[in-house]
Parts: C-alpha cells; sequence; structure tokens
C-alpha cells in the first residue's frame, strides 16, 4: 500500500545491509575489528565526516554542491584555535577580547555560518552555478586560513578543547556525541519541519517550488549557511582531536563527504535521499577505512577501494530506480 | 501494418493497470482510445513502444511476434510515439530536438545541420507553425512545444504512429491543422493510434474506437455505428448528465482591477508582449480569457501573478487596496492562487507523493509539518476529484496524466484563494471529471471565488464564464458578456490584425 514508504525502507536497508556484510567480511579478516576500542575509534573518526556530509546531504538535495566545505573547516578551525590561545585584539581600540573554548567554538560555528552564507549569497544574487561559486570559496577559505595561520600551526591549547576532541562523556566518546546531536537535530530538521520539506521540493522542480511560494533565494542562503556552520563544528572536532589547528587541515575533505552522500542514496540531481542515508554512507567509508588499515592494505590501495565502493553504490541504486 | 495487442496485462505496485486486452489497429484509419483518467490508455501505449518492456501478452506487427526491449527497437520497426508529457530538452533548438539520437551526418561524421535545419523547415511549415529551426525549445509555449512533438514523430517516416492526447495543449485552429495532416497520413495507409478526451475531435478524425475502464476493454467499433452518449456510457459506466448553465448571481464588487499593463519582451528591446491591457474582476464572477496561440493570456496571468516584475509595468487593486507582487509568495499572502498550464515544468513535483505537492503552498503556515492534517486535507481532495490512487502517499510520477492535473487543481484549490487563475485547467482531464470540475467552480464562485479563466476549449469558456475577454498579440480586442459571445464572435476578435 505504502509505496513511497516501502521504497525508502527498501534502499535504506540496502545499504544498512552492505555496512552489515562490510562489518562481517572484516571482522572475519581481522579479529581486532570487533573489539571494543576498535570500534569506538571508527565511531569517532567518522564523527568529523558525519558532520560535514550532513550538511552536504542538505546542499545536494537541493540540487546544488558545496566544495568549499573542506577549506571552510580549516579556517573555523584556525579562528577556534586562534581565539582560545590568542584572543582577538582590536589594535586601533586598544581593545583586547580574551575567549573561553566555548567562545572560541561558538566563534568559530559563527564564521564558519558566515562563510557559507556568502557562498549562498554569491549563488543567488548572482546566478552563479554553486560548483563554481564553492570552488571559488573553496581556495578563498584555505588562502585566508594560511594568512591567519601564517602557514604554521596553532597548537597547545588546553585541556579544555582537548576533551572535546579526545574525552569521554558517560561512556561515549565526545566527538561521537556531538555528530549525534548533529545527525538528530538535522534528521528532525529535514523530516519534519516545512524547512526541510522546501529542500526536498527545491530539488525535485526549483520552478514548480517557486510557483507555489516558496522563497527559493533565502531556502538556499539558509542551507549553504547551515553546510558551512556544520564545516565548523568539523574544523573544531579536528582541531581538538590534534589540540592542535594545522594550516592544511580538512584537503579533500569536500569528496569524502559528497562520498556519504551519494553511497547513501542521495541524488546528485536533487530532491531524493536522506540524512539517515548519509551517516550509513559515511558509516561505510569508515569501516571500509579501518579495515583496510586493519588488514595492512597500502593507503593506496584504500583510495582505489574507496572509489569502487562509491561507483557500486551509485550503480547498484541506479538499477533500483529503473521501474518496471 | 495492421498492429495487434493480445492479452496484454501490466501491474504497478498496487495497481492493475492493463487486464487481458486485446486489440487491433488498422492502417489507413485513426484508431481511438477512450477512456476515464488512470483507465490504462498510456500505459498500453507505453508498451507498445517499449517504454515497459516487461508485460504479460503479445504484440503482432502484421502478424508477426515482436517484443520491444527498448523504445529504439519500436521505433526500427516502424512504430513512433508522441507522448502525453512534454519530452523536449529546453536547452537545445527546435531542430536538435526533432533529430535527437538520430542526427544527419556528413562526410568524417560532422553534423549536416543545413540538412537538418532544411528538413525541419519543412516540417514545420507543414504544421503551419512560424518558428525558426534554431529556436530554443525553452522560449516556445507549452502549445508549440506541443506541435514539436508531432513534428518529431511526423519525420520519422514511422508506419504507425501513436498519439497520446495530442490536442491537451493546442486550440481549435492548430487541432483542424493537425487533423488536416492526419488526414494524408491516413491517405498513405498509416496506422494511427489516438487518445484524446476531447469529444468532438473525436466524431471529425476518428474511424474505429475502443474503450478502456480500469483497464479491461468495455467496447470497440466503427465510430459511424456510436454516439457521444454511448461511448460516454461505456466509459463511466453509467449516463452522464451534462448540465446547463446556470447564471450565477454575481456582486458588484470588484476584487481585482488591472489598468494599462504593459510586458516588455524578454529578449527583443522595445518590443512588448503585453500592451495597454485593462480590466476589472468582480466578486463571484467567472471572466474568460480567449485568444490564439501566443496571444499572451498566460503571460497576463504570470505577469499579475508576479513572475515578471523586471520587465512589466501596471497598476494592480486587489479589493481596493494597491498592489505590486514582485513574487508569487506576495501573490498567494494576497489570496491569489494559479493553476498553471505545464503540470510537469511548472505545475508538479514529480518525485514527491500527492499529499506534500497539495499541501505545498499552505505549508508556510507553521514551521513543522502536519502529517495527519496534511493527510486528511490530500484524503479529502482525492475524493472530492476522484483522483485515481491506491493512496495519498503515492509519488505524483505514477500518476495517469489527468490524474496529475487533478492534484495541480487540489494544490491550488486547498489554499483558499479569493481569486484564482486557471490556465488550461482541464487539460487532459475526462469527461466526467471535467463536469464534475465545472460544477465545484460554479460552487467556489457562488461562495465568492472570483475566477480569471484561461482556455482554448470555445465550448468550456462558452459554458463556464459570465464574462469573456479575447486578446490578439498582447491586447485585449474584444470584451463580451455571455449573452452576446459566440464562437464566431470569439474567433474574429481573435485573429490577428
Ligand atoms: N509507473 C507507474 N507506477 C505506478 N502506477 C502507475 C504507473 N504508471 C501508471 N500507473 C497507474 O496505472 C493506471 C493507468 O495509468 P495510465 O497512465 O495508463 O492512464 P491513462 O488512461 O493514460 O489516464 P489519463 O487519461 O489520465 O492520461 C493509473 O491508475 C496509474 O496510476
Ligand atoms: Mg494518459
Amino acid at each position: 500500500m505504502n509505496l513511497t514508504f516501502n521504497n525508502q525502507l527498501l534502499r535504506k536497508s540496502q545499504s544498512l545491509i552492505a555496512l552489515f556484510l562490510l562489518c562481517l567480511l572484516i571482522a572475519l579478516l581481522s579479529d581486532k575489528f570487533l573489539t571494543t576500542s576498535n570500534l569506538w575509534n571508527v565511531l569517532r573518526q567518522i564523527s568529523v565526516n558525519v558532520c560535514i556530509a550532513v550538511g552536504m546531504t542538505l546542499v545536494v538535495l537541493m540540487a546544488g554542491i558545496d566544495l568549499s566545505v573542506g577549506s571552510v573547516l580549516a579556517f573555523s578551525g584556525a579562528i577556534c584555535a586562534g581565539l582560545i590561545k590568542f584572543g582577538f585584539a582590536f589594535e586601533s581600540l586598544d581593545l583586547f577580547v580574551g575567549f573561553t573554548v566555548l567562545g572560541g567554538i561558538l566563534g568559530a560555528m559563527l564564521v564558519g555560518l558566515l562563510l557559507g552564507l556568502f557562498n549562498g549569497w554569491v549563488i543567488t544574487r548572482f546566478v552563479v552555478p554553486p560548483f563554481v561559486a564553492t570552488l571559488a570559496m573553496l581556495t578563498i577559505a584555505r588562502g585566508l586560513t594560511m594568512l591567519y595561520t601564517k602557514g604554521i600551526p596553532i597548537s597547545n591549547l588546553g585541556p579544555g578543547l582537548e576533551f572535546i576532541g579526545s574525552g569521554w562523556l558517560l561512556g561515549i566518546p565526545v566527538p561521537v556525541w556531538i555528530s549525534l546531536i548533529v545527525v538528530l537535530v538535522f534528521v528532525f530538521i529535514s523530516r519534519k519541519t516545512a524547512f526541510g520539506r522546501y529542500i526536498y521540493a527545491i530539488g525535485g522542480n526549483e520552478k514548480a517550488a517557486f510557483l507555489s511560494g516558496i522563497n527559493i533565494n533565502r531556502i538556499k542562503l539558509a542551507v549553504y549557511g547551515l553546510a558551512g556552520m556544520l564545516a565548523a563544528i568539523g574544523g573544531v572536532l579536528v582541531t581538538a582531536r590534534l589540540n592542535s589547528a594545522q594550516p592544511n587541515a580538512g584537503m579533500t575533505y569536500e569528496l569524502d563527504a559528497i562520498a556519504a552522500v551519494v553511497i547513501g542514496g542521495t541524488s546528485l540531481s536533487g530532491g531524493v535521499g536522506s540524512v539517515t542515508g548519509t551517516v550509513i554512507g559515511a558509516a561505510i567509508i569508515g569501516v571500509l577505512n579501518n579495515g583496510l588499515v586493519l588488514l595492512n592494505v597500502s593507503p593506496f590501495w584504500q583510495q582505489v577501494a574507496k572509489g569502487v565502493v562509491i561507483l557500486l553504490a551509485v550503480i547498484i541504486d541506479k538499477m533500483n530506480r529503473k521501474e518496471a | 501494418m495492421l498492429l495487434e495487442a493480445r492479452n496484454i496485462s501490466k501491474s504497478f505496485p498496487g495497481v492493475k493497470a492493463l487486464d487481458d486486452v486485446s486489440l487491433q489497429f488498422y492502417p489507413g484509419q485513426v484508431n481511438v482510445i477512450l477512456g476515464e483518467n488512470g483507465a490504462g490508455k498510456s500505459t498500453l501505449l507505453k508498451i507498445l513502444t517499449g517504454v515497459y518492456p516487461q508485460y504479460e501478452g503479445s504484440i503482432l506487427l502484421d502478424g508477426k511476434v515482436l517484443r520491444f526491449g527498448s523504445v529504439r527497437e519500436a521505433q526500427r520497426a516502424g512504430i513512433a510515439i508522441i507522448h502525453q508529457e512534454l519530452n523536449l530538452i529546453p536547452q537545445l533548438t527546435v531542430s536538435e530536438n526533432l533529430f535527437l539520437g538520430r542526427e544527419l551526418h556528413r562526410e568524417l561524421g560532422l553534423l549536416d545541420s543545413t540538412e537538418m535545419n532544411r528538413q525541419t523547415q519543412a516540417v514545420l511549415e507543414k504544421l503551419q507553425l512560424d518558428i525558426a529551426p534554431q529556436t530554443p525549445v525553452r522560449r516556445l509555449k507549452v502549445g508549440e512545444q506541443q506541435l514539436v512533438e508531432i513534428a518529431r514523430a511526423l519525420l520519422t517516416d514511422a508506419e504507425v504512429i501513436l498519439m497520446d492526447e495530442p490536442t491537451s495543449a493546442l486550440s481549435d485552429t492548430e487541432i483542424d491543422n493537425l487533423h488536416r495532416i492526419i488526414r494524408d497520413l491516413k491517405a498513405d495507409g498509416k496506422t494511427i493510434v489516438y487518445i484524446s478526451h476531447k469529444m468532438d475531435e473525436l466524431f471529425r478524425i476518428a474511424d474505429h474506437y475502443t474503450v478502456l475502464r480500469d483497464g479491461v476493454m468495455v467496447g470497440t467499433g466503427k465510430m459511424e455505428d456510436t454516439t457521444e452518449a454511448e461511448l460516454i456510457r461505456l466509459m463511466v459506466g453509467r449516463e452522464l448528465k451534462i448540465e446547463a448553465k446556470t447564471l450565477v448571481t454575481q456582486s458588484d464588487e470588484v476584487v481585482m482591477r488591472v489598468k494599462d499593463l504593459d510586458l516588455d519582451h524578454p529578449y527583443v528591446r522595445q518590443r512588448k508582449v503585453l500592451e495597454n491591457i485593462s480590466f476589472n474582476l468582480k466578486r463571484g464572477e467567472i471572466l474568460g480569457i480567449f485568444g490564439l496561440m501566443g496571444a499572451g493570456r498566460t503571460e497576463l496571468l504570470e505577469t499579475l501573478f508576479g513572475l515578471h516584475p523586471g520587465r512589466s509595468r501596471y497598476r494592480l487593486e486587489i479589493e481596493g487596496t494597491a498592489r505590486q507582487f514582485k513574487s508569487p509568495q506576495e501573490a498567494i499572502r494576497q489570496g491569489l492562487a494559479f493553476v498553471t498550464e505545464d503540470r510537469k515544468a511548472e505545475g508538479l513535483i514529480l518525485g514527491m507523493d500527492i499529499a506534500a505537492n497539495i499541501s505545498l503552498p499552505t505549508l508556510s503556515e507553521t514551521p513543522m509539518l502536519q502529517p495527519q492534517r496534511e493527510k486528511e486535507l490530500a484524503r479529502s481532495y482525492v475524493d472530492q476529484l476522484a483522483i485515481k490512487t491506491p493512496s495519498e502517499r503515492q509519488l505524483c510520477r505514477n500518476l495517469s496524466g489527468g490524474n496529475q492535473q487533478k492534484v495541480v487543481l487540489a494544490k491550488w484549490l486547498s489554499t483558499r484563494p479569493k481569486i484564482l487563475f486557471m490556465d488550461e485547467p482541464t487539460r487532459g482531464i475526462d469527461i466526467k471529471a471535467k463536469h464534475e470540475l465545472y460544477e465545484l467552480m460554479k460552487q467556489l464562485v457562488a461562495d465568492g471565488l472570483s475566477i480569471l479563466l484561461v482556455s482554448s476549449e470555445i465550448p468550456e469558456i462558452l459554458t463556464l464564464s459570465d464574462r469573456i475577454l479575447v486578446m490578439a498579440e498582447g491586447r485585449i480586442t474584444g470584451d463580451f458578456s455571455v449573452t452576446e459571445a459566440d464562437e464566431d464572435h470569439l474567433l474574429k476578435a481573435a485573429l490577428p490584425g
């Protein structure tokens, strides 16, 4: 009876089954895989990609793309570190503002949000294709990172931030908590709110959505802003984990995020997909990476394997979608 | 060639679209398939042309059993189809669309655009369509695009041509044109299969009929041996009383006043698409707008709905307050609604379900979705408009064309508008649903709704309207009250020059 539901359930259960089989295979080949510490490790490792990929999902659902997330991650990570370590000085006013850890994190999120909003503004105001607009931001934000850090890592950020990166809370690593909250919030937004529905509608048929009275530009602006902010959360996690902001952090992270989105069954042409699918996609990539490391496969082969998985995922998805 | 379907059955999840259908399509004849929305007509045509390679039963061409695995194979066997929905690529030119997938080549594999343009020009002339082969399709109106689809099928030199509602977006002049071409094709011995919900044209063009109801064949025979009433009884399963027009008493209160509306041409400087348009719409009135293709009727509705803020100038009053709409959102807020012409491109989000589509314009009322309310709303329209579907969570993509059209109507009715714009609202809707919609419109109008109705169907506009404006080349060329309007008057006023 309930066709859409069944279809989506089928698609989702397929990637779940794939994840399960992958886990099974690795568990058979390596006895280190199914240890608690390793599993927490996997979850902690994917938490950054999960945050970025959730934002990417919203963008891709709208038939857009955001190539700038890796650079935005690096810049906001650096800002977070810089604010905590050096504070913020207005030299002309002879004013100095110091930042707590929380202040640094919020500052980083604000910067990510602003960079994302700038993406959205360029895309909506000047009708620049998202690919181009965010490609420009990819180099702009990387350049800003280099300028801000002068190319040198900002390290020794204190125990507060270290807790965010490596600490445990109620038996669960803090980064895992954070990515879990991000996922819950955005599953809710995408499924239960009018805003979420609009994202799907714009991706499905932008013209029909516009004619139905949806303010397309405002939704796009918001989505690119959120994608930037989520990249900044990823930046905070990376910085906290290393207790240091690296100027070249987050390189090619946009590709991992897009891969998670695609493996999770979200269509690059928009309108179809889900946040939960993306989480499964990120898990598949994470488990694959972890498994290959456990099996001592060379990192070069890891890259090949990831590419093959992406292809398989898309091909299987295409075959499923062919009806009749 | 004689095309024959034997014991064809086809199921989709939750729907048996065709159930053991056997019929024959004769060469040199126009074979029409009739049936209500969702009866299975398009599905049958798609099976005959390889769109759905999986089905039960068999297809025979001149007695030989064929099984098409793809559209290409059917084409090679000499079967061409004009689909119900437009399938042109907007960015490509008319000529590129016509030759898509079977481009002509010169030596070295270069494209022979000269020859392709020449052939395009020839076929466009045959259809009396005055557009250049190099025009990008996105600049064409829906009716013109429909004619390009027809041209594409004509160019293939197929022996069997299947036409799925080719006239739903055409006005009478273009329909006559198409009929002329079909008669030529008939004289050449081609097999024509034709679907239409317009009964009057069927008696002019068709030789042989088949009626489907709920996927089952319920009647077949020669057109000359039947009557309209008989066909309707077969389709609907009972007599359908077509009610005469009842004059509604309308108030004298003007709800919408339009003055001096101009719209600039999007590409050509100094040229105007609409010029000097002024009219009033009263509460409870159905104001019909008649005109030939390209008269500017759709553009008029679009401009008033806030779609061309950059290149339009006008004075607009809604219930006495001056307004300018810069987006549909603003127009909707002031109680306007717009049933657009092209359901696939503008009306629906095909990948979303019925309920989500219907609730789209009213979602902004609350930040949270209300699935229960949404479902009940959809349920009520599914019942009221008789949308044929297994559930209100069915994707719109899986609905038949006429049922998709009903979802577009439901979407806009659900906003409870004060002023409703309707652009060819009954396009592709079956005869029963059409009359039910007419009844609904009359009822809504009696409750104080005002309607601006664009329609190319003269009977429709004469039945429904209280007053009729005629447009030609972007200007108003006639203003008739229902008592003085008739077909001749309307057509005369609609002719340019
Ligand atoms: N891809 C699909 N998936 C599920 N159901 C489908 C699909 N295509 C068609 N149907 C269903 O099959 C039935 C027949 O559809 P079809 O398009 O053949 O109707 P039709 O006679 O052409 O109607 P119309 O006059 O509205 O064009 C309908 O109930 C429709 O909902
Ligand atoms: Mg149909």
